[in-house]
């Protein structure tokens, strides 16, 4: 077999030694500073949002209520800065300090459907409806964590009686703002926008729904829900509706949004059950913030005493 | 070059975890110090996967071969932080109750999925050491390893599965996995059609 002798590089061709070292060192160095700053991008997280405390103007003349828990109050520094607010994040670290600009004022309130009354409720109307109670209540999220928190507010019936829903209403609906511009997480299509929530006539009728516009004796943060937000103390945390504009009451059950987005795991109901496992994690425990061990959910987030009797003779497994 | 490099890479391939620790220390975790522990954790189990994954390449396409000297470096960090994330579960999560574990493996996916990526790093754990190399001689170590490749594919899955709603993050892992694995089938496909038809190579090339 012939095999043919390469042809001769003059020497003139060939690199250096120290040139070619150096071009080796130099890729290398192309590649680790790449690989580098792609691994670099993981540490973002180091530089995470401070914690952010923004202490709100005091509310004058709270009352005290019997509905109060008596559990250890969760600390103000962990409600405002640990939310679900996807709004503005679905970081629950992001909102405290994304929501800081949120405006809140002038802030009205459309108020329609099946309702003698319809009109647009402006905010300090709203709040002088009531004397402001302080209603320290259990929050228990869909995600297995729950916190203790003292809202400020009063009975949304309160509201409702004042309006004049007709006999044909039997559900009210909440909605979130839709404000592209100061809410950066409605940019995406994470959920449907603006979010929807909605309760029962009766359970938002009932004197545990709360109307809330403060918490720990001041006016609401912007993270926390500002200026207007539902409470639902015996449901999962997404029932409660933050920054409402329109309250619709209606004769058709509201598709709320995380039902839209999964039918199958959040439901209209979603009252805190242990006994109904959202069908990717269980829900018999929670880890309330500040402790160790996880504690034992309570059907109704222990609120069975007052709000059971709404759904007696109800399959709770299939209204989940 | 490596000499001097190796111990700086190991240290930093420690930096996540001793930030935890000291984040810990100082009570700098948050409203949820555990649920960042787990999130953690297991964030850096992938991002190691991902970057054992990604030495191959690395080093095939810029020809810095001693770059393999890196990969069972980066692949126990995998498994390091692996133990770490299913210790935090087990421990954490579940404070060892045996009966709820093995209803969550059943019956849910996205622990299902969890725990196999990580039954698939053990074995390759176990023999990422010289004399294993040797006792399963180089092809069969070579195959063994590959389950890598189902390992990472799972805990992307895991990742995927467990999320509420925003599915970003999970589909940036899988983008770059799918690269990685996608860069391994072209040269694969490469290197059947070169070695197959050695002689049909260079009409090949004219077309």
């Amino acid at each position: 077999m012939l095999i043919k002798k390469a042809a001769d590089i003059a020497s003139s061709e060939i690199t250096p030694r120290s040139l070619y070292l150096n071009r080796r060192k130099f890729l290398a160095g192309l590649a680790l500073t790449g690989a580098a700053a792609a691994t670099g991008l993981r540490f973002r997280g180091l530089f995470e949002p401070e914690i952010v405390a923004h202490a709100g103007n005091k509310i004058d003349g709270i009352k005290k209520s019997a509905f109060s828990s008596t559990e250890t109050i969760t600390p103000f520094k962990d409600v405002s800065n640990y939310n679900n607010y996807y709004e503005f994040s679905t970081d629950k670290y992001e909102p405290a300090s994304l929501a800081r600009n949120f405006r809140t004022r002038p802030w009205a309130v459309t108020i329609d459907g099946l309702v003698d009354k319809k009109q647009k409720l402006d905010l300090d109307t709203i709040l002088k409806m009531a004397p402001p109670e302080e209603r320290i209540y259990r929050h228990r999220c869909v995600e297995g964590w729950s916190i203790v928190v003292p809202w400020v507010g009063f009975s949304l019936s309160e509201l409702i009686k004042r309006v004049s829903p007709q006999s044909k209403a039997k559900f009210v609906e909440f909605t979130t703002i839709l404000d592209m511009q100061q809410m950066p997480g409605q940019r995406g299509h994470v959920l449907d926008w603006p979010y929807i929530e909605g309760l029962r006539m009766d359970e938002a009728m009932h004197p545990l729904t709360l109307l809330c516009f403060g918490m720990y004796g001041e006016d609401l943060p912007n993270q926390d829900g500002a200026p207007l937000r539902i409470v639902v103390p015996w449901k999962y945390g997404f029932k409660s509706a933050k920054a409402i504009m329109r309250i619709r009451f209606t004769d058709k059950q509201p598709d709320n949004t995380w039902h839209q987005s999964a039918p199958n795991e959040y439901g209209f109901y979603s009252n805190v059950n242990p006994n109904v496992d959202h069908p990717r994690w269980s829900q018999k425990k929670e880890r309330r913030l500040g402790e160790f061990l996880k504690r034992d959910t309570l059907i109704f987030n222990g609120y069975g005493d007052q709000v059971a009797s709404l759904y007696s003779g109800m399959d709770l497994k299939k209204n989940f | 070059m490596l000499r001097y490099f190796k111990p700086v890479i190991f240290l930093a391939c420690l930096a996540p975890l001793g930030r935890l620790a000291w984040k810990g220390f100082h009570g700098l975790l948050g409203a949820n110090p555990i649920e960042v522990i787990t999130h953690s954790t297991g964030d850096w189990t992938l991002t190691f996967l991902l970057i054992t994954l990604s030495i191959t390449p690395l080093r095939k396409l810029t020809r810095q071969y001693w770059l393999i000297g890196l990969r069972r470096m980066f692949g126990l960090f995998a498994f390091f932080y692996g133990c770490l994330h299913l210790t935090t579960y087990v421990w954490l999560d579940k404070f060892f109750d045996v009966h709820e574990m093995l209803a969550d493996i059943a019956k849910r996916r996205f622990i299902t999925a969890g725990l196999t990526a990580f039954a698939l790093m053990v074995p390759l754990a176990l023999t990422s050491t010289k004399g294993w190399i040797r006792r399963l001689g180089g092809k069969r170590w070579q195959a063994l390893h590959r389950l890598i490749y189902f390992s990472a594919a799972a805990g992307v899955i895991h990742y995927y599965w467990l999320v509420k709603a925003d599915k970003t993050k999970p589909l940036e892992y899988a983008a770059v996995l799918a690269v990685l694995l996608g860069y391994r089938v072209v040269a694969w496909l490469m290197d059947r059609t070169h070695s197959k038809a050695p002689s049909a190579s260079a009409p090949i090339k004219e077309r």
